[in-house]
């Protein structure tokens, strides 16, 4: 019976240790999304600029460009997933894996070849363990992306669509990404990178005034080759944010609710302990009690 | 007299925004110097350094790996590379000199 009271004890003394941890990791999470939301307001004032950019030399000149042309000579598709580097964020890094897994089978189904990139120590090691070849990989700092680690993504997937068949070239890339909403929704999105398809953009551009007829320096097929690879690198970045906002804003909310079931824990162990306890003690009472019944009984 | 509105924004953040006089960047064949009514223009820019006059103010100089400038009725956009060496030392803000 005492044995019973002391495990009680050990698994509250356990618990609460836990929970310390994840009401930290929950501190921490909070504490760095509001900077992560920074990140990504701050980058509004480029993206804004190159895709009215973009859009401009759109309408100006007949765009005939490889990054916006579709590819006929191959049928390789490349999928980039985005997660997290590390766990403890709920289902933030499967549910992105998830959605990839999904968009593979569909292009698998319309007979692709589909080529894997990683990006977050969770999905290469969701492949690696599944012996999934990846053609690429980045980790480190998932939830604080840099400017350079979007570059060298872009230029690694550029390269790739730009490449020969048979160098591996592939004719689509696909984006799978986590797209922060709210602090509690966040959801997966599948977002088709290449071939660019030049679209008014996100942002209207003014619609008073129609494009002004722009003076290219020093010609806008020069333009155009110098914006869109940018245009994309932009693009690949504002999915790395917009990942990074929403991995931490999942690690909070997924530590906050496990520091709830920690307490609970506590809480129904507590109980547990008293109550074996107390049978301990009425053990003990009546034990005494008859040992007293029996003495009194001889006399 | 009529006035630039000038956004220099680099990838991930704006590096200078306001009101300005005057504004030249090195432009891939030759600098280029932008003055309120220039016409509307969008050019790619190669290594080198911006500056902006603002009104009232001495000429902030900033310096640029790459990028491109679009001019559009007075609205001056720079979309600036910066060195990330620069911005690792902290040195990436705009440096204030006299003109």
């Amino acid at each position: 019976m005492a044995g019973q009271q002391r495990v009680f004890r050990e698994r509250i003394r356990a618990t609460e240790s836990l929970k310390k941890i994840f009401r930290a990791m929950e501190l921490i999470a909070a504490s760095r999304i509001g900077k992560a939301r920074d990140h990504v307001r701050a980058s509004v004032p480029s993206a804004q600029a190159l895709t009215r950019a973009v859009s401009a030399v759109a309408t100006h000149a007949d765009i005939d460009h490889p990054l916006t042309s579709e590819r006929t000579d191959t049928n390789r598709v490349a999928v980039v997933v985005v997660t997290s580097d590390r766990g403890m964020a709920g289902a933030y890094s499967a549910n992105a894996i998830r959605e990839a897994e999904h968009l593979v089978a569909n292009c698998m189904e319309a007979g692709k070849e589909v080529r894997l990139y990683a990006v977050g120590r969770r999905a290469i090691s969701y492949y690696s363990f599944r012996d999934r070849i990846l053609d690429g990989h980045w980790s480190g700092d998932s939830d604080r992306p840099s400017v350079e680690l979007a570059h060298e993504i872009a230029d690694t997937l550029l390269r790739a669509f730009l490449a020969k068949p048979e160098d591996g070239g592939v004719g689509e890339l696909h984006i799978v990404f986590t797209q922060f909403e709210t602090m509690v929704t966040q959801t997966p999105r599948v977002i088709r990178m290449l071939p660019l398809e030049v679209v008014e953009g996100v942002e209207e551009p003014r619609g008073d005034e129609a494009m002004p007829l722009y003076d290219f320096e020093p010609s806008p097929e020069a333009v155009l080759d110098a914006l869109l690879p940018r245009y994309v690198r932009n693009r690949i970045f504002a999915c790395l944010l917009q990942a990074a906002a929403s991995e931490l804003a999942a690690r909070q909310s997924a530590m906050h609710t496990a520091t709830k079931n920690a307490e609970d824990l506590v809480r129904s162990f507590t109980r547990r302990a008293n109550a074996a306890r107390q049978a301990e003690i009425t053990q003990e009472i009546s034990e005494i009690v008859s040992g007293s019944d029996a003495l009194a009984a001889k006399t | 007299m009529a006035e630039l509105v000038v956004d220099l924004v680099g990838a991930d953040r704006t590096i200078w925004t306001g009101s300005a006089v005057s504004v030249s960047a090195p432009a891939a064949d030759g600098g280029i110097g932008i003055l309120p009514g220039h016409s509307p223009l969008m050019a790619i820019l190669r290594e080198g350094r911006v500056t902006i006059v603002p009104v009232g103010g001495r000429a902030v100089r900033f310096d640029v790996l790459g990028g491109f400038i679009s001019v559009d009725s007075d609205r001056v956009t720079i979309v600036a590379d910066e060195s990330p060496i620069a911005n690792a030392r902290g040195a990436g803000s705009p440096r204030s000199g006299s003109q």
